[in-house]
């Protein structure tokens, strides 16, 4: 059961990572590889919550909150300073 | 998670290993949609809502496992936490998203937001007009 259910949450987790990455260097812009890095931050949270589970222990819990707090900092500077250089709009 | 579990136990651990399960689809789900939506707003949609769903199923998860009762009020504080900073750090994104054009107008079937920027730009206009200082 245990191996299972670890071989199956790796795979889904490995994928969504995957995809997280290709919209990373794919953008097309800034803001659209913020929210990847966004989701990509949650998938890494998962993971620590999947070993937490499974391995019946709590070491990693204050990880996940700080893991919130600072990608919770790095979208709000981002989307704070972001700026339009492109030359005309609408082609994202 | 007990091996060769039994009663209870057995429940306990497929339960858990569903909610396991279900939390890393969220993830992929999210990654999915920010891969096939076609814009900025879209793309968050997907990104900031099926994530927070996820983190709840584990951490019930791993209360699961756990089997004690202090446990779950410190799940929760990390769930809550989370719950408050998502949608602020979306929001974030989406009206920067909206001042610098990163969507297409075509999409939307409401624009609230165009009105209030339209109104805020004339404001600022006349004041430059009258040769009032711009305060920013």
């Amino acid at each position: 059961m245990k191996d299972i259910v670890l071989i199956a949450t790796a795979v889904i987790l490995t994928l969504a990572a995957a995809g997280a990455i290709v919209r990373i260097a794919v953008g097309p812009s800034l803001l659209d590889r913020v929210l990847a890095s966004d989701v990509l931050l949650g998938i890494v949270g998962a993971a620590l919550a999947i070993d937490m589970a499974v391995n019946r222990h709590l070491n990693n819990l204050v990880l996940l909150v700080a893991l919130t707090l600072i990608g919770f900092i790095g979208s709000v500077t981002v989307a704070r300073f972001v700026s339009d250089r492109r030359g005309q709009a609408n082609d994202s | 998670m007990t091996p060769d579990a039994t009663g209870v136990d057995a429940v306990i651990d497929a339960v858990t290993a569903v909610f396991l399960v279900l939390g890393a689809l969220m993830s992929l789900t999210a990654t999915i949609g920010l891969l096939r939506f076609p814009d900025l707003m879209s793309r968050m949609h997907a990104a900031t809502k099926p994530q927070v769903l996820g983190l709840f199923l584990l951490l019930a998860g791993i209360g699961l496992q756990m089997r004690q009762w202090w446990v779950w009020p410190v799940l929760a504080v990390a769930w809550i936490f989370q719950l408050l900073t998502v949608p602020v750090s979306a929001h974030m994104v989406g009206r920067a998203g909206y001042r610098t054009k990163h969507l297409h107008p075509e999409l939307l079937s409401v624009d609230e937001l165009e009105a209030v920027v339209r109104r805020a730009a004339s404001e600022q206009e006349e004041q430059t007009e009258a040769g009032a200082p711009k305060d920013r």
